[in-house]
């Protein structure tokens, strides 16, 4: 034991590095090549060896599931009813029967949440919103729509322009399989163009309005207009494209 | 020498952890507690919601986090921080032995200063997260003022430092529990100098060379 210990320190002072501060440093700028280049690395990563290991990865194309209420509304296949009403020649009401009974429509597309989240290549599968509002007639002085959430609490609206895109639908599948409860099932909207703000959870009534009324999201500041690419609005989310 | 000394070994008491280093350990190690606590239903959501009401978690993980650094800053930057400050330093600077010892992964022999390389790195990383994880989570807070392509980068590596962060505190709480006298004085503040001959034979011995006496700091 007693061998084990030197004599006391030598005279010339011994040579010390700052493992600290370079580890720190070094890191921290790690983590800051992370925040710029990580999204691209992600992309690379998920085409080079496809979406399997972007699911492997911590952080790698996953839901983040929010809801407004801190809880989920459980609607039962059989109980869902979407009211379609205000300014339309036939309000009517849809049962999950009806709308499945439409022409579907299905593709592959990403979820863009606005916070900086992304699920690339999420099969979606539903109803066009065009189609729905074309079976019930829409009014010529009709401006846009709002939509209503079972949670009553989430609102969102469209233009009726931007509810005519192909790629805005009323989806009833997702990832492959009915829509989930947390994911806004039986139905929800899904709105490809914009942040995953648009895209309602628990969708439960279209009304058709003469103006646009900013949802909750909105409300809470979000642009109206939640274009992915940030081409529009004075709360233009992106700074980086305008 | 080392015979007789033997005796008083067991009962001479040395300071390793003043009130104020304690205070910001316990402070820190509370934000981080509540931060993971957090965490786990904000990032597995479809489990929990149902049982947490979300926006409670949000809150106390926003202000948890912003609340992080606040232990370390005080406790580094007030008149009662000089021994914070002095072990700072030992934490940043290491011996050519320290960094050898770190690189065998603890196979080469090492008299440990005040804290072993391990405990340094584990310090080091401690300090390092605060900084990434405050940065990229305000990043997430206040998403408006950065690109997309920042956001889903600040969204990455929150994630990942989050893994990271997890398996060292685990680790570090294994290593408490499994080091009871370590453990002990961030209650205390005092170890035996019988430890100390064992676990920081430098500290003691430079202790010893400045003539410390018995129950100082």
């Amino acid at each position: 034991m007693a061998s084990a210990t030197n004599d006391p320190a030598p005279k010339a002072p011994i040579k010390r590095v700052a493992v600290g501060r370079r580890t720190l440093l070094g890191v921290t700028a790690l983590g800051a090549l992370g925040v710029v280049f990580g999204s691209s690395v992600q992309n690379f990563l998920g085409k080079a060896f496809g979406s399997g290991l972007g699911g492997l990865l911590p952080g790698g194309d996953r839901f983040r599931i929010y809801s407004i209420t801190g809880a989920y509304p459980k609607i039962a296949d059989r109980d869902y009813r979407l009211k379609v009403s205000g300014l339309v020649e036939r309000p009517r009401t849809f049962t999950l029967e009806d709308l499945k009974a439409m022409p579907p429509t299905s593709f592959v597309k990403a979820f863009q949440c606005v916070t900086g989240w992304r699920v690339p290549e999420v099969h979606w599968a539903g109803v066009r919103l065009s189609d729905i509002l074309d079976s019930v007639g829409v009014k010529p002085e009709a401006v846009a729509l709002k939509f209503e959430s079972y949670d009553r609490a989430d609102t969102e609206s469209l233009t009726i322009d931007q509810a005519h895109l192909p790629d805005v639908i009323v989806a009833y599948s997702m990832l492959g399989a009915p829509v989930t409860t947390e994911h806004g099932g039986p139905v929800r909207l899904y709105v490809a163009p914009m942040f995953g703000y648009k895209s309602l959870k628990w969708l439960s009534a279209i009304r058709v309005v003469n103006a646009v009324e900013p949802g909750f999201w909105e409300e809470n500041g979000y642009p109206v207009n939640g274009w992915l690419d940030g081409t529009t609005g004075p709360a233009n989310p992106d700074p980086s494209l305008t | 020498m080392a015979i007789t000394q033997a005796n008083s070994l067991a009962v001479t008491r040395i300071r390793r952890f003043d009130r104020v280093q304690r205070a910001a350990h316990w402070a820190n190690a509370a934000l981080f507690g509540l931060l993971i606590f957090t965490a786990i239903p904000l990032y597995f959501g479809s489990f929990f919601s149902v049982v947490m009401p979300r926006h409670l978690m949000e809150m106390i993980h926003l202000w948890s986090g912003l609340a992080l650094p606040i232990p370390i800053i005080v406790s580094l930057l007030g008149p009662w921080g000089r021994q914070m400050r002095r072990d700072l330093g030992r934490i940043n600077y290491w011996t050519r032995s320290e960094i050898r010892w770190i690189k065998t992964l603890g196979k080469t022999p090492l008299e440990a200063d005040k804290f072993n390389p391990g405990q340094k790195l584990n310090s080091i990383f401690t300090g390092t997260v605060i900084i990434i994880m405050l940065g990229t989570g305000s990043m997430l807070q206040w998403f408006r003022f950065f690109p997309v392509p920042w956001r889903l980068g600040a969204t990455f590596v929150h994630d990942v430092f989050a893994f990271a962060i997890f398996a060292v505190v685990v680790g570090h709480i294994f290593m408490a529990l499994a080091h009871r006298d370590s453990l002990r004085s961030m209650f205390t503040g005092w170890v035996s100098e019988k430890w100390a001959a064992t676990n920081a034979a430098s500290w003691l011995k430079e202790k010893q060379l400045k003539g410390d006496s018995p129950n100082s700091r």
